[in-house]
């Protein structure tokens, strides 16, 4: 298929992937703040949004101060920040339509519907019930189109060109949190029985529909290493490091076969699932989580790109 | 002026062609006319059959307006319109090969040699280059009106890159969703096969080297582009690549595509481009839509482009003036399809009639297009028509002038009910190495205005469907 094309569909897939990440982390951040204040803590919640969505250097150029407002705006509507849920999903329709074709129609459907009805959204005043479900909107036009995606696309190519750019996405997604949470994780700063690291642990697990699994596989109370082990370890878990590299691999075997031809970003994503594979939660806590999440960030970009000079450009 | 009415005539009798539609409309009650006028809107926003208005930042996708009520062509009219198109057509494609090649018509003084050395469309990189099968105009568009029961005019030949194709094939499909029971009761000559139509004479222009299965693309300027669904849609129909320039990349004067498994030969390049884009090393050398080196390749003989370069020269408003004797010329026919009367500016005599007469007459700029740059004589106030009247006098070659033709009309559903309104027709002649090929009817356009005579999309013209009925 056309290189362009191919591109696209990866990038629609990441776009439409990473609207639904800033709902997730808006949610969380909004449950954590409307805790009453003897549970809360510094109240630094809304700028560990901004950081977690991964723009504090384009919201620091915008707005003084990070509250609950500022923020809002910023990660949703706001035209001026590239990574708004505004332009994630215009951007997701726009590559959409140039490639319009590649795509079912059902696919279409969701992301032109879609693109319809934020207008209506953009234009209101919203409380926070209308915010809500704004989110929640949004959360469901990501899985409407994943599933359509998933349900009606053929197996071949342009199919697997999208899901690793879900996949991609996601992992970097999952990585960022597990950044931006690295302190509260670490079990130095642990106070055991403190309620305020209480809720900030089950926002990790909340920001990535996590708490029921957890409770699931491990059968514990909330502990930032078990976290840490269902996201980055846990091939069980769909948004953990290994399970997305899991797929990764998978997708671009299935590229490798079809094109006859195995190549670099084949091999690099066989190895960092190998990585994860050999690694035990003890080890990245002794190596240092943030230097390993660091380090897993720049990887998982690299392979963005190895994929990108092999088969997009 | 009384306008010839394609289901009454001159407003007495019914035309027998119309019997069925006539007892459809009065059985039907307005309520479900309205209703399915917006189901046939809902459909077209929901697959988004849209065309972007310039200059309207606003709303940069619109809808072109769909009338429900079908304009209908009988078999025996359509045959002889048939003929004339192919006949118009084979002339277009011998002037444009003898313009580039031995001029004999230049010789014979058929047309003035500057109408065409100095036309801005004649492009001196195809002087003396054979294009493949000797074929330039592959896709025309051309406009023809209708002003009496046996007379069709051609209004403007169309051999750029002519659109409108894909609503001439949607019109048809919102038709038979919404009313199967008209279907039923008339035998509509189908226009489905067209993409078919179209992907044979693409193939069969591919260079001589290229393999018996070449690869085709269609190459546009990209999403932002007006007639962005138009391409994307025949793309899909012909079931070949939608590319635009930066897919392609042309290597020792060979084109390829980039695709995920590295470059891919490209034989035949169906262009949505205008030839000024198409290759910045060529024309403009600012433009970012197009391929460089394209043009290279294509004088090495290694790949097609359709519509050829330098086609607009045959298209061109003060050429169409000639359109009879150049008709005459390569065919040795008389013209089948006249051409509406047209006073060349450039000629002082007929200038003179122009500027007495200017409230009477259409005064059209040799180069402008879709509906803009005109004066409507009728319709235009004083200020207008003075001002024209400066350009005129500026500059008399750049203009031409037609009198204020009574277009047809057809009835037409509207806020008031259903009333006639004006129409023009454009039907798509395809010429292969094969010959050519017509589907029957084409895209009708109608003035939704009460009055007006302007059917153009751009400025709030909208279509209908067409049918050619066995009658």
């Amino acid at each position: 298929m056309l290189s362009r094309t191919a591109d696209s569909l990866y990038w629609v897939s990441r776009y439409v992937e990473r609207a639904e990440y800033l709902a997730r982390i808006l949610d969380a951040t909004t449950r954590l703040t409307n805790l009453p204040s003897t549970y809360g803590g510094a109240g630094t919640e809304w700028q560990s949004a901004v950081s977690t969505a991964g723009c504090e250097d384009t919201f620091a150029q915008a707005y003084g101060e990070a509250n609950e407002r500022n923020v809002c705006d910023f990660l949703t509507f706001n035209p001026d920040n590239p990574s708004s849920i505004r332009n994630c999903l215009a951007q997701a329709r726009s590559n959409a339509r140039a490639v319009r074709t590649a795509l079912t129609s059902e696919m279409w459907d969701a992301l032109n519907g879609a693109w319809l009805e934020l207008q209506r959204f953009e234009k209101k005043r919203m409380d926070r019930e209308e915010f809500a479900r704004f989110l929640d909107w949004v959360k469901n036009v990501s899985l409407v189109f994943d599933g359509s995606a998933y349900r009606t696309m053929l197996r071949d190519d342009g199919y697997w060109f999208s899901r690793l750019g879900v996949y991609l996405e996601r992992a970097d997604n999952t990585a960022r949190i597990l950044d931006v949470k690295y302190h509260v994780l670490l079990p130095a700063n642990e106070q055991v029985g403190g309620s305020l690291d209480y809720f900030q642990w089950t926002t990790v697990l909340r920001e990535v529909s996590a708490l029921t699994a957890y409770h699931w596989v491990y059968r514990e109370a909330v502990k930032p290493i078990l976290i840490a082990d269902l996201l980055i370890l846990n091939r069980r878990m769909p948004r953990s490091l290994a399970a997305c590299y899991e797929s990764i691999s998978r997708f671009l075997d299935h590229l490798g076969d079809a094109y006859g031809r195995q190549g670099p970003a084949q091999r690099q994503a066989r190895k960092t699932l190998a990585g994860l594979s050999n690694t035990r939660i003890d080890d990245v806590f002794e190596h240092g989580l943030h230097e390993f999440i660091e380090e897993f960030i720049t990887e998982n970009n690299r392979l963005g790109n190895t994929i990108f000079e092999q088969y997009l450009q | 002026m009384v306008a010839f009415d394609e289901m009454t005539g001159s407003g007495t009798e019914l035309r027998p062609a119309y019997e069925a539609l006539d007892r459809w409309l009065k059985e039907a009650p307005p309520e479900t006319l309205a209703l399915r006028r917006s189901q046939a809107e809902l459909f077209f926003r929901r697959i988004g059959i849209t065309f972007a208005v310039y200059g309207d930042a606003e709303s940069t996708e619109r809808l072109i307006p769909f009338d429900i009520i079908p304009r209908v062509l009988t078999k025996p009219e359509w045959t002889k319109l048939e003929a004339g198109l192919r006949q118009r057509v084979t002339a277009l494609n011998m002037f444009l090969a003898d313009v580039y090649g031995p001029k004999e018509c230049l010789k014979a003084g058929i047309i003035p040699p500057d109408l065409v050395y100095r036309n801005a469309c004649y492009q001196l990189e195809m002087v003396d280059f054979k294009v493949p099968h000797g074929i330039y105009c592959h896709i025309a568009g051309i406009d023809v009106v209708r002003v009496d029961a046996d007379t069709f005019y051609v209004l403007e030949d169309n051999a750029r890159t002519p659109s409108g194709v894909s609503y001439m094939m949607e019109n048809r499909e919102v038709m038979l969703r919404l009313f199967p029971e008209l279907f039923a009761t008339h035998r509509v000559a189908p226009v489905d096969n067209y993409p078919d139509q179209l992907l044979a004479t693409l193939r069969s222009v591919a260079p001589r080297s290229a393999p018996s299965d070449p690869t085709i693309c269609l190459l546009t300027p990209g999403q932002y582009n007006s007639a962005f669904y138009e391409h994307s849609f025949l793309a899909d129909k012909l079931g070949v690549e939608l590319v635009e320039g930066s897919d392609l990349l042309v290597k020792d004067d060979v084109v390829y595509m980039r695709t995920t498994q590295g470059p891919k030969r490209v034989d035949v390049i169906y262009r949505r481009i205008d030839d000024d884009f198409i290759d910045p090393l060529v024309f403009r050398s600012d433009s970012v839509l197009g391929v460089p080196g394209i043009i290279g390749a294509y004088k090495a003989g290694n790949v097609t482009l359709a519509n050829a370069v330098g086609t607009g020269v045959a298209d061109d408003k003060a050429v169409y003036s000639y359109m009879p004797e150049i008709v005459k010329f390569f065919t040795g026919e008389e013209p089948i399809l006249k051409n509406v009367p047209t006073f060349r500016c450039r000629e002082p005599e007929a200038n003179a009639y122009v500027l007495d007469n200017l409230e009477k007459l259409v005064v059209k700029e040799v180069n402008g297009s879709g509906g803009y740059g005109m004066l409507v004589g009728p319709h235009a106030n004083k200020a207008q028509i003075e001002a024209f009247r400066r350009k005129l006098k500026a500059s008399p070659e750049g203009f031409i002038a037609q009198p204020t033709l009574a277009l047809s009309t057809c009835p037409t559903f509207v806020a008031s009910g259903v009333a006639p309104r004006h129409v023009d027709l454009r039907p798509y002649v395809l010429s292969g190495a094969n010959g050519i090929s017509c589907v029957p009817g084409g895209l009708t356009r109608v003035a939704l205005k009460e009055g007006s005579l302007v059917v153009n999309s751009s400025q709030g013209g909208g279509t209908k469907d067409t049918w050619v009925i066995d009658a």
